[in-house]
């Protein structure tokens, strides 16, 4: 009986299917808990569906810009208040029907309607009314001026679906993307197929499958035995040294929009004094922190923004490395004689060594800290909805957000009316050079005030074999753009 | 495995092993060869020998010195859950063998209960509950000591139960829980002492597996399936990385199990002794 | 044996009410809400409102359990609160994996074990017998997850003869999805035949004490044929029982070994489905491993009873 197993084993082993030219097999880490990405915040759901599958009315560049997507063209009103989009001719869903100026104002409306179930309704919040002009003309009028308007209708959040499909969108999506769902083997894998339909141009990939490899150690040991194509954001870092040793692969760098910050409470005694937020800040020690946690992928950040936008500041000046400073400032807080505070990890591997090594360097300076490791839905509970902890390490992923320190209920309880009065100005400005200018005064302050440690940007690591083109290196929203890939021979 | 031979065999093996993590977790208290958490990124990975006997971990922490130190977590872990299932345990089965009716079938009942369940599920639950941490690890080994004890105990008291001494001591006027601490308890001790010594390595391994799925004590102790964990994705560059705690797991694990067996041989050749 | 049939039917629906409820209430106390989990940090209270109501989560304890149970009962596990599909579909899937890893676990379990356990017995006290022992003693002491990693280290990532994790699915054929299937039966197998080694050696030696192997060795059988001849039947039964309550261990016993190789088994799905505290799918996958050792127990019993009339009379 087993001899037959091993027989039976060894014969498979010499049957490696060779990957045929115009089909692509790349893994992302989790598996999306459903395929709708109006009605979940799994960034899983964006990463097979967005752009592939779904579309919104403009989308993300890959290097960040907002450019048109199902809207062709927009002209915004004087005052600000009224956008009027122009869609694009010749737009079918995956099912045939078309896409039209009903669809859109169906999905805006599910989408900020009160039994709404998206995760990012804030998205939406600003829209008074979505009124079809003609089916290939929508406007929608806002209740104030939103300088980020254009930028929340690229979200993956914001895709347009249509009411036809709606019912079982979560395990069969219909959208207007360059490839159509085709199967889900739950735990496996997602295939899609090429929309030989497409408005857009055609993507040169036949069919593409997602797959889902949770597990580090299996990510690196499919990926070597060549069962995979490529991976998007690699889960572990230490790895990235044997590809690149490996003349069958090439890894891409790229940056992403995870600001990763030890996150701080700012109302819980003793960190409302700014002089211990400030020791923590001293106390840290970024490089070992990316050596240690990263293996050296990564970038120091002093405050909370990407360091790839243009309106970026360096201002890791304001915390370096020392700690006779942090000593100093804990004595002069009256902590002289020590101090212990808790720290909570959610359970990504950067959050997890990078606890473990701030807890190191805390106690160097005199401060103690007590662990606990937790899962999502614990750390959602405890942390970010009770916000009952001291420290923990979150990577924050949401593109340009540096507006939930604007929010004193947010779980960093960070209340500076200086610091929400910029943010409300930039809400209602729309030029450029000033809005760049209000992003660096906020900048500036969350910085000075020390408000979480800032650690560093996450970057986005990508696998792939060498014959495979045009798969993003960045990550300026979550997203496995297949649209433009193909294979070089 | 019976002969007066192998019986000492196993028993000094078993004893040397036993004894050598022991006194590692006690000297780790007061002395480890370098601070347990002491980290010292530049120099992680170092394979053994030198200034690190034992290599360095991804933080550049010294090896020998978290299995020291993770030799404590591990035993404190797996000899109070032995506790715990003895100490609930033996007074039901006492309790079951005498009293043999609705409360013998409840507790029987609860037992196989109790074995039905998936040990790591429940402990998986029971973390969710109340946080992962050695205490709450302690919790879920122990209790699923206490239906081997208790089965054990019952079993053994039952048979003697029928023998004429208790039946003296019944004439005598003796109550059931007289009769049970003074006669039943002293003649099944040896059966329980040989099932500790399987439980306690078994409960070191479920130890290992707890802090293996990150369910055990946490950063910074140190312990012998969380070193395995932070291992899993180095293996490939740094092997002793997943050796070094692997080997203090099986050794320790050997070690009680050859300890079991030669207290059997030695006490009585005959005992049975469950194992699940 | 009627009387006797009908008391171990009833303990065996009682033990699956108690043990649904034991499971119902544990699960009542896990903090964390499904769908604050689903919508993530950026949700506002309101939406999170939509969705408890859109899953039914706001019912009182009492009505749910009770449509739970009533569910089960027609084979209607509910539906999964994140993936939205039938929580029997997705487990039916998922057994898909975790019954062929655990029969092919049992397979190499009973195939090392068996002649290991008669090579042991046959040469008892010699050498043989000695290696055998000590072999079992250490494969007693290896965590089944540090052994898949060292398989995974030589195998999959030195070597490459298999790969270190996934699994293809039937549909590509039944040498694939045994290929992936390989290392994880191997790392469950180890500890468990070494397990069963030592039940099967120590009942072939309590056999060989009985007397009519002491005759048919008289007769001039050697050594070994009398264990062939008569040892072996009669030793198996409390090896059959072993296997029994293995493979209900190994059905549950996968779940770190299935976490270690990324297969997409029931152990996978009860990981994922806590940590998304996908509740209805624990409740539903703990309550169907219980169910499969309950029964296992109870037709352990019924086989005792079957061969010894003596153990209908006291359980």
């Amino acid at each position: 009986m087993t001899r037959g197993f091993f027989a039976c084993s060894a014969v498979t082993l010499f049957f490696s299917v060779p990957a045929l030219a115009s089909k692509l097999t790349i893994a992302v880490q989790l598996e999306p808990p459903h395929l709708d990405p109006t009605s979940a915040a799994a960034g899983a759901i964006d990463d097979v569906t967005y752009a592939n599958i779904f579309e919104s009315l403009t989308r993300f560049a890959e290097d960040g810009t907002i450019v048109p997507s199902l809207a062709e063209s927009w002209d915004v009103s004087e005052d600000g208040l009224t956008y009027r989009f122009n869609l694009r001719e010749g737009v079918t869903f995956h099912d045939g029907t078309s896409m039209d100026a009903e669809d859109v104002k169906f999905s805006l409306d599910r989408a900020r309607g009160d039994d709404s179930t998206n995760a990012q309704k804030g998205l939406f919040a600003g829209i008074a009314a979505v009124n079809v002009i003609d089916p290939r003309t929508v406007e929608v009028t806002l209740s104030e001026t939103d300088g980020n308007f254009l930028f929340n209708m690229a979200w993956g959040d914001a895709a347009i679906v249509a009411p036809e499909s709606i019912d079982t969108i979560k395990t069969n999506p219909v959208g207007t993307g360059a490839f159509k769902f085709s199967e889900w083997v739950q735990g496996d894998r997602v295939e899609l197929v090429r929309n030989e339909d497409y408005w857009g141009e055609p993507a040169a990939l036949e069919a593409a499958t997602f797959r889902f490899i949770s597990d580090p150690t299996a990510a690196f040991s499919a990926m070597m035995a060549g069962d995979l194509d490529a991976f998007a954001a690699f889960p572990a870092p230490e790895n990235l040294i044997q590809f690149e040793a490996d003349e069958r692969y090439k890894v891409l760098i790229g940056s992403t929009e995870g600001e990763t910050v030890l996150s701080t409470n700012n109302k819980k005694p003793p960190l409302d004094d700014i002089r211990v937020r400030q020791a923590i800040a001293h106390a840290i020690n970024r490089q070992e922190i990316i050596d240690g946690a990263q293996f050296g992928y990564g970038t120091p950040i002093g405050t909370h923004f990407a360091p790839h936008n243009p309106a970026y500041l360096d201002l890791t000046g304001n915390s370096p490395h020392d700690p006779e400073k942090a000593r100093a400032l804990l004595a002069e807080a009256g902590h002289g004689d020590g101090l212990t505070l808790s720290l909570k990890l959610p359970p990504p591997s950067y959050a997890r060594r990078g606890g473990e090594i701030i807890a190191a360097q805390l106690r160097e300076v005199g401060i103690d800290t007590e662990i606990t490791n937790l899962e999502w839905a614990q750390w959602l509970e405890e942390v970010f909805r009770s916000k009952d902890y001291d420290l923990s390490i979150v990577a924050h992923t949401e593109p340009m957000d540096i507006g939930i320190y604007a929010n004193p209920d947010y779980y960093f309880q960070y209340d500076n009316p200086r610091l929400q009065e910029v943010m409300s100005t930039l809400r209602g400005t729309t030029d450029p050079d000033r809005r760049r200018d209000l992003l660096q005064q906020a900048q500036t302050i969350v910085s000075e005030d020390y408000v979480n440690g800032f650690l560093f940007q996450q970057p986005r690591l990508t696998v792939a074999k060498k014959g495979v083109q045009g798969l993003w290196a960045n990550a300026p929203t979550q997203a496995v753009d297949l649209t433009g890939v193909s294979w070089s021979d | 495995m019976s002969g007066g031979r192998r019986a000492s065999w196993s028993f000094l093996t078993g004893a040397v092993l036993v004894s050598l993590f022991a006194i590692a977790a006690l000297v780790s208290v007061i002395w480890t060869p370098h601070d347990v958490s002491g980290m010292n990124i530049s120099a992680r990975m170092k394979a053994p020998g030198g200034d690190y006997l034992l290599g360095t971990d991804h933080f550049g922490r010294d090896m020998l010195s978290m299995i020291m130190a993770g030799a404590q977590t591990s035993l404190a872990v797996a000899i109070i859950a032995v506790g715990i299932g003895m100490a609930a345990g033996v007074p039901l089965g006492l309790a079951a063998a005498a009293n043999r009716g609705w409360l013998d079938e409840l507790i029987m009942r609860a037992n196989d209960l109790a074995f039905a369940f998936p040990a790591l599920v429940i402990a998986i639950l029971i973390t969710a509950v109340f946080g992962p941490s050695a205490v709450n690890a302690i919790i879920a080994i122990g209790i699923f000591n206490i239906p081997v004890f208790a089965r054990l105990t019952r079993g053994a008291a039952l048979s003697l139960w029928t023998r004429e001494f208790i039946l003296a001591a019944r004439v005598a006027g003796k109550g059931a829980v007289r009769i049970s601490a003074e006669h039943i308890l002293p003649n099944i001790a040896n059966l329980l002492i040989v099932q500790g010594t399987i439980q306690f390595s078994l409960g070191v391994l479920a130890e290992a597996g707890l802090s293996y799925v990150g369910l055990g004590a946490q950063p910074p102790t140190p312990s012998w399936g969380r070193m395995l964990a932070d291992s899993q994705t180095l293996v490939g560059l740094a092997p002793h990385l997943a050796l070094v705690p692997g080997m203090a797991i099986i050794l320790s694990v050997l070690g009680l199990n050859l300890l079991g067996d030669g207290l059997r041989d030695m006490l009585d050749p005959k005992l049975r002794v469950v194992r699940t | 044996m009627l009387r006797f049939l009908a008391q171990r039917v009833g303990s065996l629906i009682g033990s699956l009410l108690v043990a649904s409820l034991v499971i119902f209430l544990v699960i009542e106390v896990v903090p964390g809400d499904p769908a604050a989990v689903m919508l993530g940090v950026n949700a506002r209270p309101d939406t999170i409102a939509a969705l408890r109501a859109e899953l039914g989560l706001d019912g009182s304890a009492v009505s749910r359990y009770l449509s739970w149970v009533a569910g089960m009962l027609q084979g209607d596990f509910g539906v999964s609160y994140t993936y939205r599909t039938p929580v029997a579909e997705m487990i039916a899937d998922r057994l898909w994996v975790s019954v062929p890893l655990a029969l092919y676990a049992l397979c190499l379990t009973v195939a090392i074990a068996i002649p290991a356990g008669l090579l042991a017995a046959s040469r008892r006290g010699r050498m043989g017998d000695y290696g055998v022992i000590g072999v079992t003693q250490i494969g007693i002491a290896v965590p089944n997850f540090w052994f898949a990693m060292i398989l995974i280290l030589i195998f999959a990532i030195n070597l490459r003869w298999f790969s270190a994790g996934g699994f293809p699915g039937w549909d590509e054929g039944i040498g694939a999805g045994l290929r992936a299937l390989t290392l994880p039966a191997i790392a469950l197998a180890l500890p468990q035949a070494a397990i069963l080694t030592r039940v099967m050696r120590s009942a072939l030696v309590d056999v060989l004490g009985e007397d009519f192997m002491r005759t048919a060795r008289a007769k001039g059988l050697s050594q070994s044929a009398a264990i062939w001849r008569h040892g072996l039947r009669n030793g198996l039964i409390p090896v059959l029982t072993i296997i029994g309550l293995q493979f209900a261990f190994l059905l549950a016993g996968g779940i770190i070994i299935e976490q270690v190789f990324a297969l997409p088994g029931l152990g996978r799905l009860i990981f994922q489905a806590i940590s998304q505290r996908d509740l209805i799918v624990v409740e539903s996958v703990v309550m169907l491993l219980v169910f499969a050792v309950i029964l296992t127990n109870f037709l352990v019993d019924l086989a005792y009873a079957v061969v010894d009339p003596r153990l209908r009379k006291h359980p």
